[in-house]
């Protein structure tokens, strides 16, 4: 049993990395947009099978693929935010982006389902299926590789946001937007970039994701924004910091959960924790007791 | 507040108008009770009673998130969880025939006591996070449903078979729908006009400033989180009578919240007409989707474009952005019949803006955005 929660454990921790970067971009998108964006699950799913469509039919490497996939899911992103989100004025303008969010993600949920049918896919390379032996298990390579990719990302994520003009740009708009316009700050751009950025993370989330979660189908993205959905606000609602701890703690209860009590109950102590949480702190872990007034 | 006092004269003006409302009423209901009377194909009957529920449901949550502005997309625990109770009561006393509709206001109850405790949890916390606590808690609810023994797992829960005639087979459960949708409409109008409704819609404008005021803002949205929860648990039991079957994945339906949300948006958030019109329009539509379309997902796609489309183009929804029309269109007749030079445009200013108001009490707060 010890070894099996050893095992649990490391493996929580390291898919927890890649839910760390997918739940980044969701956060990074809120904090800068101030609206949630449903469609952050779907869209991880797209970037799954843009892999997909690389390996399986061009034969490109799963992490050289990248190249193309992550500005594609960026343009993608200033897309749908220029199309869907900037137009969005007024009073109901958060309850109306959140809809409108989830409009987009139904809508490429239904053109996935047309061009890809409803078979489970996986995403397959020679590292997916070989690794080392650690502590006394078998650790397949892309759960490493997939770890540090994110560790990096996250770090260059980081660097642009506290060592760059436009990282300060986007912290000068998360703060107070309209200041950050009145010192000259563009904020539309910003907004759409920022959009961008968070959705173009979902490529390279999604193709680990596409590799070790075991397969995925279109309807995988609700299953995938519930869970972003409770880390970050476990984390706290447009705190970094809070949505890569939430995740590694999220994702590594579940696999814990997973192996001492039943596969079938670990997403509900998921849900459960969020709620206990909440409970007690309704801010989150991390997030900024009414960061906005309502 | 403003809603009220706003409206007053806007209806004092029209009294024609209203007396013409009161009638489209009337003979909406009428047509209601009529309809299957007259159409007997059973396939317009399915859709009529789908129709009517998806009124009481729409009409339920917008009790609670219209009112009072916290968007649940967990309205499909108490809808399921009516559903369920329903179903375990009726096959544990082993009841058949009409007597079934005794014990819809039995899976109410069992919806609104589950949603005291949602609502202590869920509503201390504003805005985005309510809506993801109400998604969290919607999916324990849904996976307690496939893990617990007592819901049948997968298999779910199927109702007896019931012995009335195949003809009229819908006709009992048409008229259960009609009642329930009819009577959630006029306690949602009766609320309204309340003291009750007044401080939810206090509390939609500004929390922290109806709070101040002394609304005890917990006590009301818990109260309103309650009644819409049961109006929505009576209408689950309805529905599972109907449709012969619970599935954990078909009671507790994510897809059910979001209908029933762009419903009410597509009528217009907040009215009283606004979420029964958009349940009437939309139901009808997704079934016929549903047959028309044998690959599900083209209606999936056509959903999605109609929902971006309501948003990008009336985000205030029908009810409210048409009322804006005929009120534009009345104050430049008005105009051009008196043209008293300098007096005109701002009277016709006038009268636009309390109607404006009626149809969105938000505007209570015009330069939050200029503050911020």
């Amino acid at each position: 049993m010890g070894r099996e929660i050893t095992e649990a454990i490391v493996d929580g921790i390291l898919g927890g990395g890649v839910y760390a970067l997918m739940a980044v971009g969701l956060t990074l998108i809120f904090g800068v947009l101030d609206i949630i964006n449903i469609a952050q699950g779907i869209l991880v799913v797209l970037g799954a099978y843009l892999s997909y469509v690389l390996s399986v039919h061009l034969h490109i490497d799963l992490f050289v693929g990248l190249l193309v996939t992550v500005p594609a899911m960026f343009i993608i992103g200033v897309a749908i935010q220029w199309a869907f989100i900037r137009p969005l004025r007024g009073r109901e303008r958060t309850s109306m982006s959140l809809l409108a969010s989830y409009a987009v993600a139904i809508i490429i949920e239904g053109v996935l389902y047309l061009i890809f049918g409803s078979n489970y896919v996986n995403l397959t390379a020679r590292y997916v299926t070989n690794g080392p032996k650690i502590f006394g298990f078998y650790l397949d390579y892309i759960y490493i590789y997939g770890f540090l990719m994110a560790l990096l990302l996250v770090a260059a994520i980081y660097y642009t946001l506290y060592r760059t003009q436009f990282g300060r740009t986007i912290r000068a708009t998360m703060q107070d937007q309209t200041a950050a316009r009145i010192v000259g700050i563009n904020v539309n751009r910003v907004q759409a970039l920022t959009f961008g950025i968070g959705v173009a993370v979902t490529a390279a989330g999604g193709m680990v994701f596409g590799a070790t979660g075991g397969g995925f189908n279109p309807n995988t993205g609700y299953d995938l924004i519930s869970r972003l959905l409770a880390i970050v606000i476990l984390g706290g609602l447009g705190s970094i910091a809070g949505a890569m701890i939430a995740a590694i703690f999220m994702i590594t209860l579940e696999a814990v959960v997973d192996v001492v009590w039943s596969p079938s109950w670990s997403v509900v102590v998921f849900y459960a924790a969020l709620v206990l949480v909440l409970a007690f702190r309704p801010q989150g872990l991390l997030g900024r007791r009414a960061a906005r007034a309502q | 507040m403003s809603a009220q006092t706003a409206r007053r004269p806007a209806a004092g003006g029209l009294r024609s108008a209203a007396g013409a409302r009161l009638g489209g009423v009337a003979v909406l209901l009428v047509v209601a009770a009529v309809f299957p009377l007259v159409i007997t194909n059973a396939l317009y009957t399915q859709f009529g009673v789908d129709t009517l529920i998806f009124v009481t449901a729409v009409a339920a949550w917008n009790l609670f998130s219209g009112f009072s502005g916290y968007i649940s997309l967990g309205h499909a625990v108490f809808f399921g969880t009516g559903a369920y109770t329903v179903g375990l009561l009726t096959q544990h006393w082993k009841v058949i025939g009409g007597t079934i509709f005794a014990l819809l206001p039995l899976g109410g109850l069992v919806a609104a006591l589950i949603a005291v405790p949602f609502g202590l949890i869920a509503l201390r916390v504003r805005r985005h996070t309510f809506v993801v606590i109400t998604i969290a808690i919607f999916f324990m609810f849904q996976l307690m449903a496939f893990n617990f023994a007592f819901t049948g797992g997968n298999n779910g829960l199927s109702t007896p078979f019931f012995l009335w005639s195949a003809a009229e087979y819908n006709n009992p459960f048409y008229y259960a729908a009609l009642i329930l949708a009819v009577g959630t409409i006029l306690l949602c109008w009766a609320i309204r006009g309340s003291r009750f409704g007044l401080q939810l819609l206090a509390i939609r404008d500004d929390e922290d400033r109806a709070r101040g005021l002394g609304v005890r803002a917990m006590r009301v949205k818990l109260t309103a989180f309650v009644i819409s929860g049961g109006l929505t648990g009576m209408v689950g039991g309805l529905w599972w009578f109907f449709i012969g079957q619970a599935l954990p994945q078909t009671a507790f339906n994510p897809a059910f919240d979001l209908s029933v949300a762009l419903m009410a948006f597509l009528g217009g958030f907040g009215t009283l007409a606004g979420p029964v019109l958009g349940a009437l329009i939309l139901e009808p539509l997704q079934q016929w989707d549903a047959i028309t379309f044998t690959n599900g997902f083209v209606g999936e796609i056509a959903l999605g474009v109609l929902f971006l489309a309501v948003i990008l183009f009336m985000p205030r929804g029908l009810i409210p952005t048409g009322r804006e029309l005929i009120t534009r269109w009345r104050a430049s007749n008005a105009r051009r019949r008196e043209p008293a030079p300098g007096g005109a445009p701002p009277g016709g200013a006038a009268v636009a803006q309390p109607a404006a108001s009626t149809s969105q009490p938000s505007t209570g707060t015009p330069s939050t955005g200029s503050i911020r």
